[in-house]
């Protein structure tokens, strides 16, 4: 039981390494933050994109 | 028989006063321009919805203290929620801002809303950068040993000391979230005061509560 729990509850994907980086002229980044601005860039194009629903009883 | 004095004492000026300012209807309205019936009008809520689980959380962790999650699990519950919700509370804020960014969102007398905001993005990177060095681990000591260096050459490392942890415990846990609390609280008010900011282009008929189409 703890086993199955620790697997659904654990990181899926190994973490227990140095990070990754990314390198550009003076710029250095990990590949952690690179994806975490990626995904908000991707969330707030989708705010932008995507039509709100409407609630019942909204014209 | 004359009818009785109106009262003069403070209490009544500032309650008269505040109505005045923020009148019921308008401190906690019902209904939105139909303008806001959009995604990115969201994040200013989903921001304070995780500001809420990040001070409850850490309200937890203050119970049984600092170290309490290097040996229990339900400690390390609690700090993980912490910490993920900080992550979603400034991944909200930063979208948020770049909503209101694009939208010029300081335009109708907006600026306190705007300033205060900017405030509270400022006085939460305080208070993350201070949580960093009361995790009572390796990572703190070396991120408190490479922000000593930084605060020093601005001359500010006799008065706000990176190295001591009792000091970091308390901007982080006491006077930090009070003052982005207090931030955040004037910024929802200017809100309300001012309404939410209406797209660039907006139609003036959407300007209407509810009325718009």
């Amino acid at each position: 039981m703890t086993s199955i729990l620790t697997r659904a509850l654990g990181a899926p994907i190994n973490l227990n390494h140095r990070g990754h980086y990314v390198h550009w002229g003076v710029i250095q980044i990990s590949v952690a933050n690179l994806v975490v601005i990626g995904l908000m860039v991707a969330i707030f194009a989708a705010a932008i994109l995507l039509p709100f629903p409407k609630g019942r009883g909204r014209k | 028989m004359t009818a009785p004095a109106a009262s003069r004492s403070w209490t009544v000026a500032v309650r008269q006063r505040a109505v005045r300012a923020f009148p019921p209807d308008q401190l906690l309205p019902d209904k939105q321009p139909i303008y806001v019936a959009a995604w990115i009008y969201v994040f200013g809520v989903l921001t304070l919805a995780a500001f809420l689980v990040v001070l409850l959380s850490g309200g937890v962790l203050a119970i049984e203290g600092p170290q309490w999650w290097h040996t229990s699990s339900t400690g390390h519950f609690f700090n993980s929620l912490h910490l993920w919700s900080v992550e979603l509370f400034l991944a909200f804020m930063v979208i948020h801002l770049w909503g209101k960014f694009w939208m010029a969102a300081w335009r109708g007398r907006r600026a306190m809303t705007w300033i205060t905001g900017a405030l509270c993005f400022a006085g939460s990177i305080g208070t993350a950068f201070t949580g960093y060095l009361v995790q009572t681990n390796f990572d703190s000591q070396w991120i408190s040993t490479q922000a000593k260096d930084g605060l020093n050459s601005v001359g500010i490392g006799a008065v706000f000391n990176v190295t001591n942890f009792g000091q970091m415990l308390m901007w982080h846990i006491v006077l930090l979230p009070l003052v982005v609390g207090v931030i955040v609280g004037v910024h929802v008010l200017q809100v309300r005061k001012r309404g939410v900011v209406p797209p660039i282009d907006v139609d003036p008929i959407d300007l209407i509560p509810e009325q718009g189409r």
